[in-house]
């Protein structure tokens, strides 16, 4: 499967540049991350949310670039809309991979020349990557906003894709549980709270997100040139 | 392993307002379990329906190996005397009696002798962190060192099950770590098993299984195969493969509805 590899190979997995080193004194990192080092700079959502976020925009119609930086921007770009550079960055990389490919070249000048179509591989893709629950981490709001959305377009079953992700948080709790008990001292126990107190929002998210399932598909479905129609 | 407790197919109504519909669960001995799930979703009425607080309307409830959900009421109040351990959320302590009466209670109640239960009592006090308050009054003690009472008094008799009904849901974080660590610990050194309802992860992560109720039913449940103390990335999710009357418990929710009809 591609994805969380072959999207961005300078960024690690999940978008987070971990320290290079780490104190041998503290705990080991239950997971992948101890925020209280510090959120580290140049963090982002992750590009592989927005790549597979403009997959699942193609999956309903070929699209321009143009069009989905619109799409992209109603949708998902509440916080942050995405640049035109890095949707078209984004669009060569899928297209060099086989998940996308072009349909139609326009005369003229300009990359937005070029209308997409998501290919087979590339809708096999995004359901993997959909269901697939995410290692807990901060800053994770984004990527299951994404996963949640494109879920509720395309008439997926969002609401297994929350449970998956709930049972791997309340598994990441107990496990983190188990780790702060066996700490030795108040330092090191502190670390591992700070990591469950964030996995704990995490899951009211999730909780809260689930009870409003309904509404959410609704107002998803009335968004103008959503996907599948 | 025979499960020591299990609720079958359990339903109950108050009034039309269906609260279970089919929950199902089973309790392996020495386990602690947490519930979890929404508001409204019947965790405390199968937390009642599994204690014989409540009778449920069909479905099965099952202890060491007896039926025990058609028992007439006094056998029902002679098996929470003498098998159960209930706690509350807000502690229920006779405000009347000191700390290490109420603690003394369940042993009075099944005919000790009042010195012998005051003993074992004041060793429940230091147990759980609260030596010198034994002749304090309810009214006297922070919401945490009432929690850990009321858990004193629902262990003292050396119940096989405690029942517990957001044993945290008064406290701040901080004492609610404290009053969990105390209570589970406390629990494993004499092998009760332990069911909790609680709404908060925090809670459940001291927990061995999470079971998580959707509109009264079980829709998923959470295991970590071993408690792990240096971390790392062993987690293990499962489906409720190794529960014997699993057939309404799936991964996923195949048996959910998400219009709220049954």
């Amino acid at each position: 499967m591609f994805g969380r590899q072959g999207l961005d190979p300078g960024e690690a997995l999940d978008g987070v540049r971990r320290p290079a080193t780490t104190d041998s004194s503290a705990p080991r990192p239950a997971f992948r991350w101890l925020l209280p080092r510090g959120i580290p700079d140049g963090y982002s959502p992750g590009d592989v949310t927005i790549s597979y976020a403009l997959l699942g925009l193609l999956e309903g119609a070929s699209r321009h670039g143009y069009d989905l930086k619109q799409s992209y921007d109603r949708r998902f770009g509440a916080a942050k809309p995405i640049r035109f550079g890095q949707v078209y960055r984004t669009l060569a990389q899928l297209e060099r991979d086989g998940r996308i490919e072009a349909v139609g070249v326009e005369a003229g000048a300009g990359p937005d020349r070029r209308r997409y179509s998501v290919t087979a591989e590339g809708v096999t893709d995004l359901d993997a990557w959909l269901a697939e629950p995410e290692e807990p981490q901060p800053q994770l709001q984004s990527v299951l906003f994404t996963k949640v959305v494109l879920a509720l377009m395309s008439g997926r079953p969002a609401g297994e894709y929350l449970d998956a992700q709930r049972a791997k948080h309340l598994a990441a709790m107990k496990s983190l549980t188990a780790s702060r008990r066996a700490a030795t001292s108040n330092k090191d126990a502190l670390l591992f709270d700070y990591q469950l107190f964030h996995i704990e929002a995490d899951l009211r998210w999730l909780d809260h997100t689930e009870s409003r399932l309904a509404s959410l598909a609704e107002e998803v479905r009335d968004v103008p040139g959503s996907g599948r129609s | 392993m025979s499960p020591v407790l299990v609720g079958h197919k359990l339903h109950k109504a108050y009034g039309r307002t269906p609260a279970l519909r089919g929950a199902t669960i089973a309790v392996a001995e020495r386990e602690i379990v947490a519930v979890m799930g929404p508001s409204g979703s019947g965790k405390s009425t199968l937390l009642h329906c599994l204690a014989g607080v409540l009778t449920p309307d069909a479905g099965e409830v099952h202890f060491a190996g007896r039926r025990i959900d058609r028992l007439p009421d006094r056998r029902r109040v002679e098996l929470r005397r003498t098998a159960f351990g209930l706690v509350y959320q807000f502690g229920q302590l006779v405000p009347e009696l000191p700390a290490v009466e109420n603690i003394a209670l369940p042993l009075l109640l099944a005919g000790r002798s009042r010195r012998t239960a005051l003993v074992e009592a004041r060793t429940w006090l230091s147990r759980l962190g609260l030596d010198g308050l034994g002749d304090r009054m309810p009214g006297e003690l922070s919401g945490g060192q009432g929690q850990r009472v009321a858990l004193a008094r629902a262990l003292v008799a050396r119940p096989r099950v405690v029942f517990a009904d957001e044993p945290t849901g008064s406290l701040d974080s901080y004492a609610a770590d404290q009053v969990m660590e105390l209570f589970v610990d406390a629990a494993r050194e004499q092998g009760t098993t332990v069911v909790m309802v609680t709404h908060e992860p925090r809670v459940a992560g001291f927990a061995d299984r999470t079971v998580l109720l959707r509109d009264g039913v079980e829709s998923m449940r959470v295991d970590v195969a071993a408690p792990l103390a240096t971390g790392g990335d062993s987690l293990q999710v499962s489906a409720a493969e190794a529960d014997p009357s699993a057939e309404t418990i799936s991964w996923g929710r195949p048996s959910r509805r998400r219009d709220g009809t049954s």
